[in-house]
């Protein structure tokens, strides 16, 4: 097995566990500090998909619920982008997976009680492998924000959530996409879970005009950038080399 | 002004959120929308080893269970070889080494079926006794939490394990282990995971 190790995760980058104001973080993050690992196979391995895993229509969430001849109300966006990592080198044939509530705030999923209606023809759930370029893209509709219990009146802004895998277990990551301009982004307690503004920009999608389909679909550009590698290691005698 | 490394930043982790189950797990969570559910199946039907049941249940701070987690695991095969195209051995025809689950909505118990792992490599030459890596999501955790699960009936392999030796507080360590039973002639695994408190379980930052 090649050593090679994952660039540290910037801890200061990504939110704390604690974050007060989004209530759910008291209860459910760890008081003592995490043990560092440096990477082994453990980490730097992953788990490894392919096309067989998934089917084609699994990207398009207009047609992946709906029934035939039909389709969900909402704006029909594209969502699209390139999977890279800290070096700027594409991620190619990783996994992306997302999930979102439809255009009026409500998820399918039977502990979402909000009184806006389930759209019948649409789930909301889709996934996708990134191509040789890392690219990836998603066709959906835009959905609507939601309320949530933290505040008396908190609203989550409009958000897609993103799972990407990467090539180690090590690069794991969940994220949430949010949308450019929307004033509630700002005002959420789960986005300002993030310190750094510059960071917390990276999380909202472009509108990208050139991507749109005229007279058919508005397009939203998303890059996620994964940890990146390096080529050479300080220690360079793991087992196998 | 100094030069630009120009790296990019990685980006931003947010929680998986209370619905996490739709998107990743859809079949489990009573959602049929996709003909195959990834993650079902850690080791195949041809996997060699021990065949295993692991266990458990996700405590908050409050030592109430966690309803809403979902978890992935990552291991080796009974051989130690991790299915990933880096490990230049082969694994059994099936085996991923991967697999994702969820709580039970009522209970928080989850549980998954695999085999058990073989001393997998480690650092400097050394080999890492067997373990489970997993990785916890749920609303509420605004970064995955990354630990491991070591076997109780491994103690001479968990007691030279350079990672469990890396923790100075030697009661923690017991955290990592999960307790062998056997259930209806079937060997099960518990790993409780407390993400809070006393007896806390130690996570990594990998």
């Amino acid at each position: 097995m090649k050593p090679a190790e994952f660039y540290q995760r910037d801890r200061e980058w990504h939110p704390p566990a604690l974050t007060p104001d989004y209530k759910t973080s008291v209860s459910r993050s760890p008081q003592y500090a995490l043990i560092s690992l440096q990477g082994s196979p453990s980490e730097i391995t992953g788990p490894v998909f392919g096309q067989n895993d998934i089917d084609p229509v699994d990207n398009d969430l207009i047609k992946n619920y709906a029934q035939p001849g039909e389709g969900p109300i909402g704006e029909r966006i594209i969502l699209h982008g390139r999977v890279l990592d800290e070096n700027g080198r594409p991620v190619p044939g990783t996994l992306v997976e997302l999930w979102q509530a439809n255009a009026g705030g409500r998820y399918r999923h039977k502990k979402d009680t909000y009184l806006a209606p389930i759209d019948l023809n649409f789930g909301g759930c889709g996934r996708t492998l990134t191509d040789e370029n890392g690219y990836y893209y998603f066709r959906t509709v835009k959905p609507g924000a939601y309320p949530w219990r933290n505040w008396v009146n908190s609203w989550r802004p409009a958000h897609i959530h993103m799972s990407i895998f990467g090539s180690g277990f090590a690069q794991r990551l969940i994220t949430q996409c949010y949308f450019e301009g929307d004033p509630l982004i700002h005002k959420c307690p789960i986005v300002n879970t993030i310190p750094d503004p510059d960071a917390i920009d990276q999380l909202i999608a472009r509108l990208d005009m050139n991507a749109t389909i005229p007279l058919d679909s508005i397009a939203y550009k998303f890059d996620i950038v994964l940890r990146g590698r390096r080529s050479t290691l300080f220690e360079n005698r793991l087992e196998g080399n | 002004m100094p030069q630009e490394l120009n790296y990019l930043k990685e980006t931003p982790s947010q929680t998986a959120g209370p619905y996490v189950h739709i998107g990743l797990a859809p079949g489990a969570a009573g959602f049929d929308i996709y003909k195959q559910e990834l993650g079902w199946d850690i080791a195949g039907p041809n996997a060699k080893g021990e065949r295993i049941r692991v266990e458990g249940v996700v405590v908050d701070g409050t030592g109430s269970p966690v309803k809403d987690v979902l978890l992935e695991a990552w291991q080796a095969n009974s051989e130690g070889v991790f299915a990933h195209p880096e490990d230049s051995r082969d694994v059994e025809n099936g085996f991923r080494g991967w697999g994702r689950v969820i709580t039970d909505f009522e209970t928080g118990e989850w549980g998954f079926d695999t085999v058990k792992p073989g001393a997998s490599p480690a650092r400097g030459g050394t080999l890492a006794a067997p373990h489970i890596n997993l990785w916890v999501v749920a609303r509420g955790i605004n970064v995955g939490l990354n630990t491991r699960l070591y076997f109780d009936d491994e103690p001479e392999a968990n007691a030279k394990d350079a990672v469990l030796n890396l923790i100075e507080w030697e009661k923690r360590r017991a955290t990592l282990i999960a307790k062998r039973s056997e259930r209806d002639g079937k060997v099960l695994y518990r790993f409780d995971i407390k993400i809070q408190g006393e007896d806390e379980t130690v996570f990594f930052d990998i």
